[in-house]
C-alpha cells in the first residue's frame, strides 16, 4: 500500500519544506501538464522509470528540455550499449505505487521502492522551482531542488545529480562514471507474478487503500559484476545471535586443537564438551553483545542527532 | 443417600468456587483450588494454544520454541493462528506489549511477559512497541505526575536490560507520548464504547473518577499501527500480535470489538498464566510484602533465604513422610518457579519425578531453584547496569526504525 499524495504533503510540512500546490485535471503526459502550469515560471519535470536486464529499477528525473539519451545512459551505469529499457507498467503500480504518468521522485518514499535508483538532472540545481507530481495525476508541486533533496533524504535517499547530458566515452581507459547507481538488491516484485497485475485499467492507488500481498524480500543478493558498486547501502548485520555464533566459530577449533593436544584426547570426545559450553555461555554473552550494540546505537544516534541540530544536511558527506 | 447428599454438597461448592475466581486488569484472585484456566479460557472465550501450534510456531521461525510455549505458560491466544498464516505468506506484524510502571522494584513475574516478548522479536524478526502507562499509575495510584514520569524511566531501563533489539523497539511512556495520531485513535475507540460497556468490562461504577473510565482507550490503541505514523506510516493494515497475562484480556476484547468498526485490523493476543507468588497460588504477591517475590534487585543471598523460607512447598513435614508418599507438585512453588526458568527439558522432567515419589527432597529442589534464580537475578543486574539515561532517551526516540523487518 503506498503513501497518499496527503501523506506526502503532511510529510513536507512536517520536515518544513517550502512548495506550492497546483490542482488540475488528470495528465497524463508533460506536454498535457504544461498547458494547466508550464506558464507559471517553473521547470518541467519528465520522470521516467527504467529497467536493466537484471530487474533493477532506476527512475530518472530529468528536466522537460533534457535530451535523455537511454543508450549513452546505459554505458554510464554501465550495463552495456542496451543495457536499459522502459519498465513495463506493473513496476509502476507494484514497486512505485503511483499511476500510469505519474512517475515521480517522490514514489521513492515507499517502502517498494527502497531498491530504486533515483537519477536526477543536474539541470534542476539551477532552477529555482521544479515541477513533480505528489503521488497523483491531478496535482503538481512546485519546491527547489535542495527541499527536494531535504524530502530525500528524510526518507533515507542520497539525491544523485547527473549530467544527463553528457556523452563520455566509455571504455577502458574511462570506467562507467555512473556505475554507482546501480542499486545492489533485486527488487521485490520484479519477476513473481501476483494477482494483482491489472492488465488495462490502472487502479487509483491514491485514494483506495487496497490491501497488497506484502512480498517477503528474496533474501538472495544478485551477484553484482566487478563494475556496479551499490548505491543503496546493504543494511549493517547487527544480528547479536549470529555474532555470538561467529564467536564461538573462531574459539571452539582453538580450544579443540589445544585442549586434544595437551589432554591427549580425540577432538571428537572434546566437542560435546563445546556444545555444553555454549549452551551455557550463550545466555551471559548474549547479554553482553547487546549491550554493546545498544551502546553503540545510541551513541550513533545522538551523534547523528547532534550533527543535523548543529549543521543541517551540510554535516553528512555528499556521496558524489 | 450419603453419595447424594455429598454430591450436592460438590456442586455447591462447586459454584462458589466459580463465583470466588475474579480476573480483570486490577484484581486477580482465585477460588479455592487456584486460578481455573479451563473456566477462564471458556468463560473469556479465548482459543487454548495446543502443540501444534507451537510445533508451527518454531517451523514457521525456523527457531526452537521458547520454554514457555514448550511449557504450557503461554497458554491461551485469540487469532495467532490469523497471524502465522499470513507471516507464512510473508506478510509481517508488530508486537506490542506494556507496563504499569506503579513502582521501582521488579520482579521476576514482571521479567515474564518481557522475556517471552524478546524472543518472539528474535524469532519473528519483526518490530516491537512497549507502553508504559505512567497515566495509569497516577490514576489509580496515590502518585504525582511527576513520580510517575520517574518510574516509567526506571522501568524502561529494566525492560531495556531484558534484551530487547534497540533497532526494532520502541518504548514511550504515555505522557511522553499521547497525541497526535494516537491520540486520534484514542478517540476514535472512545466514541464506540459506551459507558455501560465499560462498566461491564471493567467494573467501574458511579464513584470511580472520570479519569479511570476514559483510561481504557489509551491501552487499547498502541494494537493500530496508525498510532504510530513515525513507524508504519502507510501501513495501516499492518497485524498487531500483544503478548500479555490473561488478566489483560478485556482490555482487548474492547479493543477487538472496536476494531472493526473503525476500519482497523483486530489485534490478535498470545497469553500466559499468573505468576505464583512465593507463598503460594492463593496469596498475592504485593508490593508491600518483599518475601512475596523476587525482586530483580534481590541478592544472591536474599535470594537464598527468601526461597528457602517462604517459597511454599509441596513436599511432606517428614522425610519419612516424604520419602513414602512424595510431594505435591500441583501446589509446590519451587517446582512451579523451575518449571518458567529452568530452560533444560530434560532436567526439569528429572526433577519432577524425583521430587514426586520421593526421593528428592525439598531442600535440594529449592537448592537447584536458588542456583538457577541467581544466574537470572545477576545477569539482569549486569545488564541493567550497562544501562545509561541516553540508552533509555535512544529507546524512546520518536525515530524511524528502518530496518525493523529486516
Amino acid at each position: 500500500m503506498g503513501y497518499t499524495k496527503d501523506q506526502l504533503l503532511a510529510r513536507l510540512h512536517e520536515l518544513k519544506i517550502d512548495f506550492t500546490c497546483y490542482d488540475h485535471p488528470v495528465v497524463l503526459t508533460v506536454e498535457e501538464q504544461a498547458k494547466h502550469v508550464g506558464h507559471l515560471g517553473g521547470a518541467l519535470s519528465k520522470n521516467l522509470l527504467l529497467k536493466d536486464k537484471k530487474h533493477r529499477l532506476y527512475v530518472v528525473s530529468a528536466l522537460a528540455g533534457t535530451k535523455v539519451d537511454m543508450k549513452i545512459l546505459s554505458q554510464c551505469l554501465g550495463l552495456g550499449k542496451s543495457g536499459l529499457r522502459m519498465a513495463p507498467e506493473e513496476n509502476l503500480l507494484q514497486v512505485l505505487q503511483v499511476p500510469l504518468g505519474c512517475v515521480t521522485p517522490f514514489a521513492l518514499m515507499n517502502e517498494s521502492a527502497s531498491a530504486v535508483s533515483l537519477l536526477l538532472d543536474q539541470g534542476f540545481k539551477s532552477k529555482q522551482s521544479c515541477y513533480f507530481h505528489p503521488l497523483t495525476n491531478d496535482v503538481t508541486i512546485a519546491l527547489s531542488s535542495s527541499n527536494l533533496d531535504k524530502f530525500l533524504v528524510s526518507v533515507g535517499k542520497q539525491p544523485a545529480y547527473v549530467d544527463l547530458e553528457a556523452a563520455p566515452a566509455v571504455g577502458k581507459d574511462n570506467p562507467p562514471d555512473l556505475a554507482h547507481l546501480v542499486p545492489s538488491d533485486v527488487p521485490n516484485s520484479s519477476e513473481q507474478p501476483t494477482e494483482n497485475t491489472a492488465p488495462a485499467t490502472v487502479p487509483h492507488q491514491n485514494n483506495v487503500p487496497k490491501e497488497t500481498e506484502v512480498k517477503a524480500k528474496p533474501k538472495v543478493q544478485s551477484k553484482d559484476t566487478g563494475t556496479s558498486q551499490s548505491k543503496v547501502d546493504k543494511p549493517y548485520d547487527t544480528s547479536v545471535d549470529k555474532f555470538v555464533n561467529d564467536m564461538f566459530d573462531i574459539i571452539s577449533p582453538l580450544f579443540l586443537s589445544e585442549a586434544s593436544k595437551k589432554l591427549d584426547i580425540k577432538k571428537e570426545e572434546l566437542s560435546s564438551l563445546i556444545d555444553a559450553l555454549k549452551g551455557r555461555a550463550a545466555p551471559d554473552l548474549e547479554s553482553l553483545v547487546t549491550g554493546l550494540k545498544n551502546a553503540s546505537y545510541t551513541s550513533g544516534f545522538h551523534a547523528g542527532f547532534d550533527t543535523m541540530l548543529n549543521r543541517g544536511l551540510n554535516g553528512q558527506p555528499s556521496r558524489n | 443417600m450419603a453419595a447424594a447428599e455429598q454430591a450436592v454438597g460438590a456442586t455447591k461448592e462447586d459454584r462458589e468456587v466459580e463465583e470466588e475466581q475474579v480476573v480483570n486488569p486490577w484484581e486477580v484472585s482465585a477460588g479455592k483450588g487456584g486460578i481455573d484456566y479451563d473456566k477462564l479460557v471458556d468463560q473469556f472465550g479465548c482459543q487454548r494454544l495446543d502443540a501444534a501450534l507451537v510445533d508451527r510456531i518454531a517451523r514457521l521461525t525456523a527457531h526452537p520454541p521458547h520454554r514457555f510455549l514448550r511449557r504450557g505458560l503461554f497458554f491461551a491466544h485469540r487469532d495467532l493462528n490469523e497471524i502465522l498464516d499470513l507471516y507464512e505468506k510473508g506478510e509481517k506484524f508488530y508486537l506490542y506489549t506494556g507496563r504499569g510502571p506503579s513502582s521501582e522494584a521488579l520482579h521476576l513475574g514482571h521479567l515474564i511477559p518481557f522475556m517471552f516478548t524478546k524472543y518472539l522479536q528474535e524469532a519473528f524478526k519483526v518490530p516491537l512497541v512497549i507502553q508504559l502507562t505512567d497515566d495509569e499509575k497516577f490514576l489509580w495510584k496515590n502518585l504525582t505526575v511527576e513520580e510517575s514520569k520517574r518510574l516509567a524511566r526506571e522501568n524502561a531501563k529494566d525492560i531495556i536490560a531484558c534484551g530487547f533489539d534497540v533497532e526494532r523497539t520502541f518504548i514511550f511512556s504515555d505522557f511522553g507520548f499521547v497525541g497526535g495520531a494516537f491520540y486520534e485513535n484514542m478517540v476514535r475507540v472512545a466514541r464506540c464504547v459506551t459507558i455501560n460497556k465499560a462498566v461491564g468490562i471493567f467494573g467501574f461504577s458511579l464513584e470511580d473518577h472520570i479519569g479511570k473510565v476514559s483510561f481504557p482507550p489509551v491501552q487499547a490503541v498502541p494494537s493500530f499501527p496508525s498510532s504510530f505514523p513515525h513507524l508504519f506510516a502507510g501501513k495501516d493494515q499492518l497485524r498487531c500480535l500483544i503478548p500479555c497475562a490473561i488478566d489483560q484480556d478485556p482490555y482487548f476484547r474492547m479493543t477487538r470489538d472496536v476494531a472493526p468498526r473503525i476500519g482497523y485490523q483486530k489485534p490478535s493476543l498470545i497469553e500466559s498464566r499468573f505468576f505464583p507468588a512465593l507463598q503460594g497460588e492463593n496469596t498475592k504477591m504485593s508490593a508491600s510484602d518483599p518475601n512475596s517475590a523476587i525482586y530483580v534487585t534481590d541478592s544472591t543471598k536474599q535470594i537464598k533465604t527468601k526461597v528457602n523460607k517462604y517459597a511454599f512447598s509441596g513436599g511432606q513435614d517428614s522425610i519419612e513422610l516424604h520419602r513414602k508418599l512424595g510431594a505435591n507438585l500441583d501446589v509446590d512453588v519451587s517446582i512451579k518457579y523451575l518449571n518458567f526458568f529452568l530452560e533444560d527439558d530434560d532436567e526439569l522432567e528429572h526433577i519432577k519425578k524425583e521430587y514426586k515419589e520421593g526421593r528428592m527432597l525439598t531442600g535440594e529442589v529449592k537448592q537447584r531453584l536458588i542456583a538457577v534464580l541467581s544466574e537470572l537475578v545477576a545477569r539482569h543486574q549486569r545488564a541493567r547496569a550497562q544501562v545509561t539515561e541516553e540508552m533509555v532517551d535512544t529507546f524512546m526516540a520518536v525515530r524511524p526504525l528502518p530496518n525493523m523487518f529486516g
